[in-house]
């Protein structure tokens, strides 16, 4: 039982960050907070996506993030096919970052996330508004992805914390 | 980071970001941005087996994300439980402190009433309770502050057209936006999309209801310049568009900051069940 026991909580952590993918993706939850009514919200899926991708991509699956994207569109009513693109742009960006850096730093990560999430928004927001003609705020998305550049630290420091807990359960095995 | 990167490096970091399967990966990004833009691009089809085929699979999904919400929704609605909980020895105080004052309020029943009598005559006669109407359960209650909408468990199979006005006992929630074989996406009369036209009681100005993105009040626009809108005026549905039926309470007006706003009758954080008119 025990044993049992472990291995759905090694299970668990290692597919973590498509839990949450697929969570967020299905129940359509939107990261929000109101300060003096004034709703902030931020991409949480984009945050999982960059670091994962990036410090672990074997824990996520590029077929998977496809698939994820798909559901967010039906869900948010987006037309279906942009939030793949965004995902999987996401994960170029992070791909090729992984590749040209040989020595992790947050603060490059933090960095090259914000250039990630403007590329990224720039394209989502130009195939939306040109191709689809489709009501979006501006302001409203880039308020979002600031905001989203904000917590990234936050969010690494915890994401790198679930990391080196699945990695140790892994070397225990 | 590397060391003076040169072009050529920079060029194979890109084809291998793009190209490269790396472990436990069965398609390379390339092939899957692909498929993305195709799938994109397959929403220029709004009707024929294209459109069946995403219709039946956004059924599916929304199925899906029914299932898989159950527990926050539950968790949620335990939440708004407890809270009403908490509040009910506050209220019973307040209700016991309150002067009902029941002789105006009949003389505001019967003023509602004579009001009631004329925007029947508005509407040819036609009732305001119409009795020939769907009823539904929502799956999925979608909000954020971007997008207001639910989903609900009828589709074309049923008779729901696109277009259509929704209603909560008898007052209106929103419209039909997006038909499916099973399911359908009602937009909130909240939504930052949402324009609704409106008629204001009394007096009868036409107006615009335009969302804003709270779920407690809306705004109204394009008015006449000399209009004599008050605190507590009754906002109905005009009908002008010829989708949405008139004559549908949306809620009460009141001034702030030199804007005119509805709060909404509704309260849209706790709708379980709504109608829609056939």
């Amino acid at each position: 039982m025990k044993i049992i026991l472990k291995k759905i909580f090694q299970n668990f952590l290692y597919g973590f960050p498509l839990i949450v993918l697929f969570l967020l993706a299905f129940t359509g939850f939107d990261f929000s907070f109101v300060i003096y009514d004034t709703n902030f919200s931020f991409n949480f899926a984009y945050l999982i996506i960059f670091f994962w991708v990036l410090k672990k991509p074997e824990s996520i699956g590029f077929g998977l993030i496809f698939f994820a994207g798909i559901i967010n569109d039906v869900v948010q009513n987006f037309p279906i096919g942009i939030t793949p693109v965004n995902f999987l742009l996401l994960c170029a960006v992070a791909a090729f970052v992984r590749n040209r850096i040989l020595v992790p730093n947050i603060l490059y990560d933090w960095v090259l996330f914000l250039m990630a999430t403007l590329i990224v928004t720039s394209i989502n927001y130009s195939i939306l508004t040109i191709i689809f003609d489709f009501p979006i705020k501006y302001g409203s998305l880039m308020a979002s992805l600031f905001i989203s550049f904000l917590f990234y630290p936050i969010f690494s420091y915890i994401f790198n914390q679930i990391n080196l807990l699945s990695s140790r359960q892994e070397d225990a095995e | 980071m590397a060391t003076e990167p040169g072009r050529d490096d920079f060029i194979i970091a890109i084809r291998s970001a793009f190209l490269n399967k790396g472990n436990r990966q069965k398609f390379s990004l390339f092939t899957l941005l692909i498929i993305s833009i195709l799938v994109l691009s397959l929403e220029y089809f709004k009707s024929g087996p294209v459109h069946k085929f995403r219709s039946f699979t956004k059924d599916f999904i929304f199925q899906s994300s029914y299932i898989v919400s159950v527990p926050f929704v539950a968790i949620k609605e335990n939440y708004h439980l407890f809270q009403e909980h908490m509040n009910m020895y506050e209220e019973y105080e307040n209700l016991k402190q309150k002067d009902l004052d029941l002789k105006s309020l009949k003389y505001e029943n019967e003023f509602f009433k004579a009001e009631n009598n004329r925007l029947n005559n508005l509407i040819l006669e036609k009732s305001l309770i119409s009795q020939n109407y769907i009823l539904t359960k929502i799956l999925l209650d979608q909000q954020s502050p971007y997008l207001k909408s639910v989903i609900i468990n009828k589709g074309f199979k049923h008779g729901v057209k696109y277009g259509t006005s929704v209603k909560n006992d008898a007052y209106f929630v929103g419209k039909i936006v997006d038909v499916n074989h099973l399911t359908s996406r009602v937009l909130l009369a909240s939504d930052l999309n949402s324009k609704i036209p409106v008629i204001v009681e009394p007096g009868n100005i036409s107006a615009i209801l335009s969302g804003n993105g709270n779920n407690e009040f809306a705004e109204l626009e394009y008015l006449p310049k000399d209009n004599q809108i008050k605190d507590g005026n009754i906002v109905y549905t005009s009908g002008i568009d010829g989708a949405i039926s008139a004559a549908i309470p949306v809620g009460k007006v009141f001034k702030k900051n030199n804007k005119k706003l509805v709060k909404f009758f509704v309260n849209f954080n706790q709708l379980k069940f709504v109608r829609i008119d056939k």
